[in-house]
């Protein structure tokens, strides 16, 4: 049996991962098959993580943030965790391949995933048209027309890195202002390329097979019109990726895990979470790193005082 | 070998004339999530060798198969049988779950 078993590659992941494989801990990482890194592998460059004066690549990021991990002796599994049983001393969890790791202390940095625009017809236009990933995606959209919807730090940093192919970018917002950065927001409004469109939301996704364009609402006066895209990015933000464990402990209303004051306790004793997955509010790598520092320590505090007792047979003998 | 690098010009053969079904994975270097499904299709395809070959085609070196396919986002896997697709899979999939989704169009 394990000490520590995480599950989630993002920036907590792998804090949690140096910090409890630094104490001694030998933490394994459930990293999953496909996901391995989490939101910033979708990222370019990260100019807001300490320690980086030129900035550095998302997906460089995470290569030395997992590198730094496996240099103290982290386990990691490239495998999806399906169904988890935190119940009880011994945690318990299943992965798709159909391997079963058991632990005495569990912390979920599960994250968060984007949120849909809940359209009819989103799945399928998905692939066609409507993407959630610009730099992957932008190098179909050379001289095309596209829309960003969405108003924070990711929705202008897809906007201005879709300048780059796109002849005309739209950024859509439901509001008259943005939530994003000063720094973010000047580089997308000084952008010739990019035009803000104010207080609409997307009530349509148009087009049979491929997207050809969007119904828009104007939250004022409830008019609406068509704007003719050949490409629609879709950043209006993430949700905490919770059904793993939502049965099993307590959630916030917000569907963030539950954590006790600013620990990374759970409902459940001996269960730790850090990251997005319990932060409505921040998600930032770096506040998402400081996180997964918690629940490390939360983790390691949490061991010490849940001792696996001695043996009664081999103390009697003694 | 039942993972091969296909291009413009080899496409035809490769993949239109094929007696087998082959998977056409469309990636690009810039492309994270293309990055980590590639293990999984090489994976994928050893067992599943004589079934399905997996022709990996880079989108950056050949834009007129991918537009011709109307790629709009990657990874895109296509699933092509005597020439024409019959199913595709776009974004990153476990194994498992590209398993179950290809399943019921290989024989």
């Amino acid at each position: 049996m394990r000490d520590v078993l995480i599950i989630g590659s993002g920036p907590s992941g792998w804090t949690a991962a140096i910090y409890t494989a630094r104490a001694g801990l030998h933490p394994t990482l459930i990293a999953s098959s496909v996901e391995t890194g989490g939101e910033l592998m979708k990222t370019t460059t990260v100019e807001n993580f300490p320690g980086f004066l030129e900035g550095v690549q998302g997906p460089d990021l995470m290569a030395i943030l997992q590198q730094q991990a496996e240099r103290f002796g982290t386990e990691v599994i490239y495998d999806d965790a399906v169904e988890l049983d935190l119940d009880g001393p011994v945690k318990t969890v299943r992965t798709g391949l159909g391997d079963t790791y058991t632990a005495r202390s569990i912390i979920l940095s599960t994250g968060s995933a984007y949120r849909r625009l809940g359209l009819p017809r989103e799945d399928l236009l998905s692939g066609h048209g409507v993407s959630w990933c610009a730099t992957c995606d932008g190098f179909f959209f050379t001289d095309k027309v596209v829309a960003v919807v969405g108003g924070g730090d990711s929705a202008m940093e897809e906007a201005t890195f879709l300048t780059r192919f796109a002849k005309q970018v739209y950024v859509i917002h439901r509001r008259d202002s943005l939530r994003a950065s000063q720094i973010m927001q000047k580089r997308a409004q000084d952008d010739p390329k990019i035009t803000f469109v104010w207080n609409s939301t997307v009530s349509a996704l148009l087009g049979t097979d491929q997207l050809s364009g969007v119904e828009l609402t104007d939250t004022v006066t409830g008019e609406q019109r068509q704007l003719d895209l050949d490409g629609l990015f879709v950043a209006i933000g993430n949700d905490p990726r919770t059904e793993l464990v939502k049965d099993q402990v307590a959630l916030e209303d917000n569907g963030c895990i539950r954590v006790e004051g600013r620990s990374s306790r759970t409902s459940i004793p001996g269960v730790f979470a850090a990251g997005d997955v319990i932060d409505p509010t921040y998600r930032q790598a770096i506040t998402a790193a400081g996180s997964g520092c918690v629940a490390a320590l939360d983790a390691q505090s949490y061991l010490i005082s849940h001792a696996v007792p001695a043996d009664p047979a081999v103390a009697a003998q003694s | 070998m039942s993972v091969i690098t296909t291009k413009s010009s080899t496409f035809k053969q490769d993949v239109l004339e094929s007696d087998v079904p082959v998977l056409v994975d469309f990636w690009a270097a810039w492309c994270g999530p293309c990055r980590a499904m590639s293990p999984v299709l090489d994976e994928y395809a050893s067992e599943h060798e004589g079934k399905v070959t997996i022709a990996k085609l880079n989108v950056d070196e050949n834009p007129d198969i991918a537009a011709a396919y109307r790629i709009t986002s990657i990874p895109a896997m296509k699933l092509f049988k005597n020439g024409s697709v019959v199913t595709e899979v776009v974004g990153t999939r476990p194994k498992m779950v590209l398993s179950r989704e290809l399943e019921p169009h290989l024989d």
